[in-house]
Parts: structure tokens; C-alpha cells; sequence
């Protein structure tokens, strides 16, 4: 059987391709792709071809692949500068997929981390008295630095952060201009801002640090991961590693489970508001499933059905990695086209997750898709999409189930929340690699406790 | 009329929620994948099969009919 050569996409006469493109319009551009080339297309990003895959068959080719035929690591030259160049700990994302898996993911560890999500909610909402208003971004970024430091590196380490350290990490994560494929160190405002919230970053883990040299634990269980890693020492009896290096594992540990998790409970909520009847849905539900007195470490990692289907229908609307890359180590054929050693290959979930195909009303919000028989989450494997697939499906998709879950137990019950903003000023800035909501993505709070009995403001 | 559990092993990745659910049937070593104890438990047992199944993250496990 013959190979055919893979069609390109309209556009991207510029000297960089379709990049302009991309760092404007990126899911305009892949659904071109998709519109006039099919399951298997091609654009240009900067000097790479980048072949763009969609669909359930070539979903498939790319989800069942191992790192020695699409390699991950080369794929995305932003991540260096933020880990930091030569630091140990930046191995191959397999390995440290691995690591932190073993370390804290497992299923025996999600109780506790249902307790420590459930005490952050209510530590973040402290102060927030009757009513008020927050801007989603700054509250779900800086809840979710507390949640994802305190369960994958230490409860510890976490009650020496504080919202400073949440303003540098989004600051970084802003520096993922896809001007990265051109050249990752450009001098330009993006990545200067990223070099500079890194060495703040690193700062404040070196404050840190010192901290816990003059105070060593006092026993064992007053002993975290930094105790360790600062009283490890080199052959010639140095400190082993530098608070540099500590900041970037750190950094590599937190960076996927951060702005995805954020990015998912702000939208989680938008989409509630968008749709009273969903919200009153699962407000009521949670009301009934807690009426039992069991604690949120309890039900977070049970089933709460409406609230789980309002998440899946909000992570195939709104997934917040919109594009996954690799680089392809080998020739490959795909659906009868080649795919070519040194290639990038792409899979998206912003494009398959809307396959009108094997999702009906696919720009519509209709949580029941999932309620049985559709159930389209099971039945389209590889095109619903959110956490990847396969051999690389996000390791952290239970974590990030159970905390939305938690999350949403404190909130919803203990306040009510509306749009301050008309509600389709609600927006992602796709101008990074890293997605984020635009701001201002303002609501309105008031505390269901107090009022309960006199108000009728949500009707 | 019996079952069986089925396990696709390329997307395992080792989470041990099956363990949690029922550690009579599963097993996950540190760093691997899950072990199927019994892969034919009792209909009694069937709920906690199908609540093991529903946790998987990965949904790797499977449940069979057998019609015997």
C-alpha cells in the first residue's frame, strides 16, 4: 500500500508558518486543519511541520505510541526555561510522571487529600463574611498552588507559602509564548517576566530553605521532602542540591496538575452559571448526598453523579491543555499517510472533543450525554479527549476529579455564587501555550448560611 | 450465568483505586501494574466489582458476562 503525502492547511505564507496564527487564533487554526484536510493535516509552526492529528482512528495511533516512537520531551521546548536549564530533575516526562505517582496518587493517599483540599477551601473563604466578589483566576490559582504544594510535596512546605508564591508561579506559566518554537530565550516581555518570577520563585524556596537548616525537624514526623533534599550532600560533602534545583522540581511536580486544575473548577462554575437549572441540580444534590453527616474526604472520592457529569461536559468544552505534541522518532503511516522522522505530531482535545459525529450538539453544555446508555465519555475513548488517552492519560485525572469534587462540596453549600459579567465575557486567553482564563472573570458570593431563610436572590 | 474481569493493560497505570474499592481482587505493586487475584468472584461480590471498576482513572478494568 502506497502512503500519501499529507495535505496542508490554508494559510501561514509568514516566515514562521502558521505561528501568528497559532498565538492569536489556535483553535480556529486546528479546526481548519481538521475542515480541510480531515483526520490527518498539516501546519507549520515556525520551522516544524507539524502534523495534526483528529479523530478516533489517528487519536488511536497517537495515544497508543510509546516515548520511543513519539517522544514527549522535545515537543515542548517552553518547559526548560521554567524547570530550569540542567537542573537534575529534568528528566523525561515519563520518569517524572512515574515519580509522582508512586509518590502521591495513589489511591490510598486520595483520603487525605480530600481532608487537605476540603481544609484549604475553607481557609481560602475565611474572610469572605456575607457577600462579596472574587475574580476566578486570582482565587482558583492561588487555592490550587495551596492544594496541589500541600498533597504532592508536603503540608509542610505549603505553610510556608503564601500568596506571593502563587503570583510568581502564574506569572511563570504566563511565559509560554509560542514564540518558544522559534527560540525559547527571544527577548521579549513574555519570557522576560518568566525569568524573573523564577528567580523570585527561587528566592523564596532559599528563604525557605534556610529556615530548615537553623530549625531541623524534630522527629520524623515533623519531616518532609525539603528536610531531605537540604541535608543531602555531594561526594566532597557539599550540599547536593541548590535551592535553583530544589525550585525546579518543585516546579515540574506542581506544573501539571496547576493551571489545568484551576483553569477546570473556575470554568466548572462558570458553566453552572450559565445554566441555573444544572447549578440548582447540583446544589440540591449535594444537599441530600451530605445530609448523611459524613465528612468531604468521604463523598469527594464517591460518586456525585450531576456534579461528576457537569465536570466532564465542562472538561470536553473547556479542556484545559488544547493541544498535545510530540516528535516523532521513526517513520509512521497513519489512516494511509506518512509521517516522517524529525516531524512534530499533534493530538487535540479543544478539536476531537468536538466531533459532531460522536458528540450531538457539540458546542452545546448537556451534562446527560454521559448518564447511561450514551455515556459518550466511555464510547468515544479516543476522541473524548480531556485527559489524554491510553498509555499517557493524565495520572493526576483522579486527583483532579476528587478535588473539583471537594471543592465544589464547600462552596456551593456554603455560599451562592452569580456572574458579575455579562456571561459571555467569560473567556480563555489562548495567547500562551499555557491557557488561563482572561481576566476579569468576576462572581458574586453571599453566604447561603445567613440568608438562607429570608433570601430569594438566586431566583 | 457468571463474569469475568477483564484488565487492558496498556492503559493501566498502576493507581490501585480497584485495590481500594475491592483488595480481595486486586493488587497493584508499588511500581507496576494491577494483578487480577480472581478474575471470577461470586455474584455476591459483584457490587464491589463493578465499584472497583467504575474508580479506575484509566478505565483498564472491564467486566465480562459469561454465559454458562
Amino acid at each position: 500500500m502506497t502512503t500519501a503525502i499529507v495535505p496542508r492547511v490554508s494559510g501561514g505564507e509568514h516566515e514562521h508558518g502558521h505561528l501568528e496564527e497559532f498565538r492569536t487564533d489556535p483553535i480556529g487554526l486546528m479546526q481548519r486543519v481538521r475542515d480541510e484536510c480531515g483526520d490527518v493535516g498539516i501546519f507549520q509552526l515556525a520551522g516544524k511541520q507539524v502534523v495534526f492529528l483528529s479523530g478516533a482512528e489517528a487519536n488511536e495511533f497517537f495515544f497508543r505510541s510509546s516515548d520511543d516512537d513519539l517522544d514527549q520531551a522535545a515537543a515542548y521546548p517552553f518547559m526548560t526555561p521554567i524547570f530550569g536549564q540542567g537542573v537534575v530533575f529534568d528528566t523525561d516526562p515519563e520518569r517524572r510522571k512515574e515519580m509522582l505517582h508512586n509518590a502521591a496518587l495513589r489511591g490510598e493517599q486520595m483520603k487525605g487529600h480530600a481532608t487537605t483540599i476540603e481544609r484549604e477551601v475553607h481557609r481560602m473563604i475565611a474572610d469572605w463574611g456575607d457577600k462579596g466578589e472574587i475574580d476566578l483566576l486570582d482565587f482558583f490559582a492561588e487555592l490550587t498552588i495551596y492544594t496541589s504544594s500541600a498533597c504532592l510535596i508536603g503540608k509542610k512546605f505549603r505553610e510556608q507559602l503564601d500568596g506571593r508564591f502563587a503570583r510568581l508561579y502564574h506569572q511563570l506559566e504566563q511565559g509560554t509564548d509560542p514564540l518558544c518554537y522559534v527560540d525559547p530565550y527571544l527577548p521579549i516581555e513574555s519570557f522576560r517576566l518568566r525569568d524573573e518570577a523564577r528567580l523570585g520563585l527561587v528566592e523564596l524556596v532559599q528563604e525557605i530553605m534556610n529556615d530548615r537548616i537553623v530549625n531541623p525537624p524534630r522527629d520524623k514526623g515533623d519531616r518532609d521532602m525539603l528536610d531531605v533534599l537540604v541535608t543531602i550532600r555531594d561526594d566532597e560533602g557539599n550540599p547536593r542540591f541548590s535551592a535553583n534545583e530544589i525550585t525546579g522540581m518543585f516546579i515540574s511536580m506542581m506544573f501539571a496538575g496547576h493551571h489545568t486544575s484551576s483553569g477546570t473548577a473556575s470554568w466548572t462554575l462558570i458553566e453552572m452559571l450559565r445554566y441555573p437549572d444544572v447549578y440548582a441540580d447540583v446544589v440540591a444534590e449535594l444537599e441530600e448526598l451530605y445530609a448523611d453527616g459524613q465528612e468531604v474526604s468521604f463523598h469527594a472520592l464517591r460518586q456525585i453523579p450531576k456534579l461528576e457529569n457537569v465536570l466532564k461536559e465542562t472538561l470536553r468544552l473547556h479542556p484545559p491543555l488544547i493541544i498535545l505534541m510530540r516528535v516523532a522518532k521513526g517513520e509512521f503511516e497513519v489512516a494511509g499517510y506518512a509521517i516522517h522522522e524529525g516531524e512534530m505530531v499533534a493530538a487535540s482535545p479543544a478539536i476531537s472533543n468536538r466531533i459532531a459525529e460522536d458528540f450531538p450538539d457539540p458546542d452545546g453544555f448537556v451534562p446527560d450525554r454521559y448518564e447511561k446508555p450514551r455515556q459518550e465519555d466511555l464510547i468515544n475513548r479516543w476522541t473524548w479527549i480531556p485527559f489524554g488517552a491510553g498509555r499517557h492519560r493524565c495520572v493526576g485525572a483522579a486527583f483532579a476529579t476528587m478535588q473539583i469534587k471537594a471543592i465544589f462540596s464547600v462552596l456551593l453549600r456554603e455560599y451562592a455564587l452569580e456572574m458579575a459579567q455579562p456571561s459571555e465575557s467569560y473567556q480563555n486567553d489562548h495567547s500562551k501555550m499555557v491557557v488561563q482564563l482572561a481576566q476579569p472573570a468576576k462572581v458574586r458570593y453571599r453566604s447561603r448560611r445567613r440568608s438562607a431563610a429570608t433570601s430569594n436572590w438566586r431566583g | 450465568m457468571g463474569y469475568k474481569i477483564e484488565v487492558d493493560l496498556d492503559l493501566c497505570q498502576g493507581h490501585a483505586m480497584c485495590e481500594v474499592e475491592a483488595p480481595d481482587y486486586f493488587n497493584v505493586p508499588k511500581r507496576g501494574q494491577v494483578e487480577i487475584l480472581n478474575d471470577a468472584p461470586p455474584q455476591e461480590d459483584r457490587a464491589e466489582i463493578e465499584q472497583a471498576v467504575w474508580a479506575c482513572p484509566t478505565q483498564a478494568l472491564s467486566i465480562r458476562e459469561e454465559d454458562d
